[in-house]
C-alpha cells in the first residue's frame, strides 16, 4: 500500500480519432466494457495502490467526466481528508485558463499538487486501460534512484499504425535507462510503448513544469520529457499485462471486444484489484423467451428480445423483438426496435432505432451513431 | 433533542421467518434475496427513501448480522443524511434491566425514546417481510385529512383466503369498527398489509398503557388495536391498490420471483420514477457465451453464462459451466453450476458449488439448498429436499447414494 504519493490524472485529452464519440465528452469519461468509464480504470489502480488523495484535471466537456466521478464516493474517495479533487481549467492573473499543453494543465493544478503532503506523484493520463498496482513501480522508483519513471507496455509497431493518439514509443538501454523517446512517429519500430503514467518528486514536477514553460514548451511528454533525457534519470518500468488504448474509432471498438476475450476479462476483473464505477440502480438483465444472445456482455437493465451476437450491450439496452445486433456496441439506455439490423455498430447514449433499420459498418470503420439520435 | 420530524418510520426486521427453513437458518427474513440483486427489505427502505422519509429505524433481534451489515449507514437507500439515517435498533440493556423484544409492540416500546429525540408528529410502522411499491407519505397526508389516530393499510383479498389474515371491517367511510385476527367467519375482505400510521402523542400511551400489562401479548394486531378500537379512537382503512406480496414461505418466494419473469410483470422493477434501491455488487458484465442458450430469465451482472437457463432468476457472480441446465430456479449469489448439471425448481442460498452431472431438484415440488452447500459430482438431490447450510453431500463409492 502506497502512503507516500498522491495521483494526478490529467483527463483533458481530446483525441479527434475518436470523431463523434468525444464530441460531448473527454476520452476518459467515454462508456468502455459494458458498465465502465476509460478513467476508472487509472482511477482504480490508484485506490487498489492504497492512495486516498487523487487530482483530476479536466480541461473540455467534462461535464459527463464530473457527472460520472461525483463526490468519489464509489471509488472510496469521498474521504474526510483528502479524497477525489477534481480541478477544473483555473484562470488567473498568470495563467489564461486556456491549456496549450498538459504543462498549463499542470501550472493550472499548481495550487492543488503545492498543497498536496505526500512526497511522490503518480501523473497518468485517463485514456489508457489496464489493471495494476502502482507499489512495484514505485519501489522501482526508489530503487532506481530516478527521477523520473515511467511506465510502458509492449505493442506490435503496426497496430494502429499511422492513426495513434500521443503515441510514445520509448528505447531503453540494459539498465532500464530510457534513452531515447519518439512521440506520434509514424516510423518508429520500437515495441516499447508508454502508458503515459509517470512517478516523480512532486517537488521536482513543480521545478520541471515552471522551468520547461519559463522557456514556452507545453508539452510533457513531448517538451519536458524529451529535452531533459540527457540530464535527469528517466527509467522505463515494463507492465506485462492487458493494455488497451484509446487511439481511434478502431482501437476504441477493439478494446471492446477485448473485453469478450476470458483472458483479458481475468487480467482486468478477477485478480485482487476491483474496478470501480459508478453505480446505478438498475434491474438484473431480462431475456425474454424469444431473445438469442452469443458471446456477448450484457449489463444490468438491458431488456433483450431479439438476438444478439458478440456484442457489448451497456445498462438499459432494449433490444425489441425480431432485432438482430451483431459485432456492435450499444451504450446506456440505447434503443433497438423490432426487426432493426445491426453490424459493426457504436450506438452511443440514448439512441434510438426505429424499427425495421438497417446499419452495417465495418470492423475497421464501425458506424457511430451520435448520443440522442433518432433512426 | 434533533429537529422535529413530521414522521418517522420504524421497521420490525427481527422475525425469523422459519417458515423460509434453511434460508434463514442463519439470517433474518428480510435479509433474503428476491428478484436477483435485491434483499426483501430494500422495498421498505426504498419505499421510506422516495416517500420523504428520511428516518428509519430498524428493529433487529434474529440473526441480525447479515442485515446489520447490509443495512450499514443506509446510504445505498439515500438514508445517510445529516439529521435522519437508517438506524440499526436491536434489544438493549438499560439499568439492570433489559429483554429481548417480545411482541411487535414491545419493539417499539422498548425505543420510545429513540422516537422521541425526533418528537415526530406521525410514527409509520413497517413490516420488513412484504414486497410492494408504495408511497407512504400519501397514506400519512389522508391519516391528517381524516383527523386518524391509526390508520392501516388494507388490501383487498379473496374472500376465500381472507380467514389467513388480520382483517379490517369498515364502515362505508372506511372507518374500522372492527378487527378480525385470521378469522373463522370473516366479515370483510380487507386484509392488513402490516402498514401502520399512528399520531405518535396517541400511540406513545397506548404503549406505555400495554408494557404494564402483564397479560398482554405486546402486538399491534392483537393488543394495540383492539384496545384503540375498544376506547373508541379513530381507525382509518387504508386502501392499497397494487402489486404485495408477503415471502414468508418456500412457496410465496419462489412464485414472488417466477412473477417477475411475466412478460409485463405487476410489480414493474424498471419504474425510474421508484427505483428499488440495494447494495450493489461491483461486478463486470454477465457475459453470455457462444453456446449459451437463456429463456425467460433474469440475470446479474458477474455472471457467466455457458449453459442452459430457462425461467429462472439469476443472481450476481453465479457460473453457470457447459451443459449444465438450469430450469424454473432461483440461483443466489455466486453459486457455480458445474458442467451437465441439472438444477430444476430449486432456490440455493449463496455461494453454492454443485459438482458435475449433478440432478437437483424436479418439476414436482420446490428444492432448497442452503448456502455454501458443497454438492460432489454425480450427486443426485431428489424434488422437495431441504438440505441445510454449510453441508457437504458426496456420492459413497458403491454406487450413487440417493439423498
Amino acid at each position: 500500500m502506497i502512503r507516500d504519493a498522491f495521483g494526478l490524472i490529467y483527463a483533458g485529452e481530446q483525441n479527434f480519432n475518436l470523431r463523434e464519440l468525444v464530441y460531448v465528452r473527454t476520452v476518459g469519461a467515454l462508456p468502455v466494457g459494458g458498465r465502465y468509464r476509460v478513467i476508472d480504470f487509472v482511477l482504480s489502480n490508484m485506490v487498489n495502490s492504497g492512495l486516498s488523495n487523487v487530482g483530476v484535471i479536466a480541461q473540455r466537456s467534462y461535464h459527463s467526466l464530473m457527472d460520472h466521478l461525483g463526490s468519489g464516493k464509489q471509488w472510496d474517495l469521498s474521504r474526510r481528508n483528502e479524497g477525489l479533487y477534481i480541478l477544473p481549467p483555473f484562470s488567473n492573473y498568470d495563467s489564461p485558463g486556456d491549456f496549450t499543453g498538459t504543462l498549463d494543465a499542470l501550472k493550472g493544478a499548481m495550487s492543488y499538487i503545492r498543497h498536496c503532503k505526500q512526497p511522490y506523484v503518480i501523473l497518468t493520463g485517463s485514456y489508457t486501460i489496464y489493471n495494476m498496482t502502482y507499489d512495484a513501480m514505485l519501489k522501482a522508483h526508489k530503487d532506481s534512484g530516478a527521477d523520473i519513471t515511467m511506465l510502458y507496455s509492449e505493442e506490435d509497431p503496426e497496430l494502429d499504425k499511422g492513426a495513434r493518439y500521443n503515441d510514445v514509443r520509448i528505447e531503453i538501454d540494459d539498465q532500464g535507462r530510457v534513452v531515447d523517446l519518439e512521440v506520434d512517429s509514424p516510423l518508429s519500430e520500437s515495441r516499447l510503448t508508454g502508458m503515459d503514467c509517470f512517478i516523480l518528486r512532486k517537488d521536482l514536477l513543480e521545478y520541471l513544469v515552471e522551468d520547461a514553460l519559463s522557456r514556452g514548451r507545453h508539452m510533457f511528454v513531448a517538451d519536458l520529457l524529451m529535452s531533459n533525457l540527457g540530464n535527469l534519470k528517466v527509467m522505463g518500468f515494463r507492465h506485462k499485462g492487458y493494455v488497451g488504448r484509446m487511439h481511434n474509432v478502431a482501437s476504441y471498438y477493439r478494446v471492446n471486444m477485448d473485453f469478450l476475450n476470458l483472458d483479458v476479462q481475468k487480467a482486468l476483473f478477477y485478480g485482487r484489484n476491483p474496478i470501480y464505477t459508478k453505480i446505478k440502480d438498475e434491474v438484473p438483465a431480462k431475456y425474454s423467451s424469444s431473445s438469442s444472445v452469443r458471446n456477448s456482455l450484457v449489463a444490468n437493465g438491458c431488456i433483450i428480445e431479439g438476438e444478439v451476437e458478440n456484442s457489448v450491450l451497456f445498462r438499459g439496452v432494449y433490444v425489441g423483438r425480431g432485432a438482430r445486433i451483431r459485432n456492435s456496441i450499444i451504450m446506456q439506455n440505447a434503443e433497438v426496435y423490432n426487426n432493426s439490423d445491426l453490424e459493426y455498430a457504436i450506438l452511443d447514449k440514448n439512441v434510438n432505432i426505429r424499427q425495421g433499420r438497417r446499419l452495417v459498418g465495418d470492423r475497421e470503420f464501425p458506424v457511430i451513431i451520435r448520443k440522442g439520435a433518432i433512426v | 433533542m434533533m429537529k422535529k420530524k413530521r414522521s418517522v418510520a420504524m421497521l420490525l426486521a427481527g422475525g425469523q421467518g422459519s417458515r423460509l427453513g434453511v434460508l434463514t437458518k442463519q439470517r433474518a427474513k428480510p435479509a433474503v434475496t428476491y428478484g436477483g440483486k435485491y434483499r426483501i427489505i430494500d422495498f421498505p427502505l426504498s419505499n421510506c427513501s422516495h416517500s420523504g422519509i428520511d428516518t428509519v429505524g430498524v428493529l433487529t433481534q434474529y440473526e441480525p448480522l447479515e442485515l446489520n451489515a447490509y443495512i450499514g449507514t443506509g446510504a445505498p437507500w439515500d438514508l445517510d443524511t445529516m439529521s435522519g439515517g437508517a438506524f440499526v435498533l436491536p434489544p438493549y440493556v438499560t439499568g439492570d434491566t433489559g429483554q429481548w423484544y417480545t411482541g411487535t409492540a414491545n419493539a417499539i416500546y422498548q425505543n420510545i425514546s429513540f422516537v422521541d429525540r425526533y418528537d415526530p408528529d406521525y410514527l409509520v410502522v413497517l413490516s420488513g417481510d412484504h414486497i410492494y411499491k408504495m408511497d407512504y407519505s400519501l397514506m400519512i397526508h389522508e391519516h391528517e385529512e381524516k383527523g386518524a389516530d391509526a390508520t392501516i393499510a388494507v388490501l383487498k383479498v379473496p374472500m376465500e383466503e381472507a380467514s389467513r389474515f388480520g382483517i379490517m371491517v369498515t364502515d362505508d367511510d372506511l372507518n374500522i369498527t372492527e378487527f378480525q385476527e385470521k378469522p373463522q367467519k370473516p366479515q370483510s375482505d380487507l386484509a392488513s398489509m402490516g402498514i401502520y400510521v399512528f399520531t405518535w402523542k396517541t400511540i406513545r400511551e397506548y404503549l406505555v398503557r400495554d408494557a404494564k400489562d402483564p397479560k398482554s401479548s405486546h402486538d399491534f394486531g392483537k393488543n394495540i388495536i383492539p384496545e384503540m378500537l375498544a376506547r373508541g379512537e379513530k381507525l382509518v382503512a387504508y386502501p392499497f391498490m397494487g402489486y404485495w406480496k408477503d415471502v414468508g414461505t418456500i412457496k410465496s418466494l419462489w412464485e414472488a420471483n417466477m412473477e417477475l419473469l411475466a412478460d409485463e410483470p405487476e410489480l414493474d422493477l424498471n419504474d425510474p420514477s421508484w427505483r428499488i434501491y440495494s447494495r450493489n455488487p461491483n461486478e463486470p458484465c454477465c457475459f453470455v457465451d457462444r453456446y449459451a442458450k437463456i429463456s425467460n430469465s433474469m440475470i446479474c451482472e458477474g455472471c457467466y453464462i455457458y449453459g442452459t437457463v430457462e425461467n429462472s432468476v439469476i443472481s450476481a457472480g453465479v457460473r453457470i459451466e457447459p451443459g449444465a441446465v438450469v430450469k424454473d430456479s432461483i440461483i443466489m449469489q455466486n453459486c457455480c453450476i458445474s458442467r451437465d448439471s441439472q438444477v430444476t425448481m430449486t432456490i440455493m442460498d449463496e455461494e453454492t458449488t454443485v459438482g458435475e452431472g449433478c440432478r437437483i431438484g424436479g418439476p414436482d415440488e420446490i428444492t432448497v439448498i442452503g448456502s455454501e452447500v458443497k454438492i460432489h459430482d454425480g450427486f443426485r438431490i431428489k424434488a422437495g429436499e431441504q438440505l441445510a447450510a454449510g453441508t457437504e453431500w458426496e456420492v459413497e463409492v458403491a454406487g450413487g447414494e440417493e439423498k
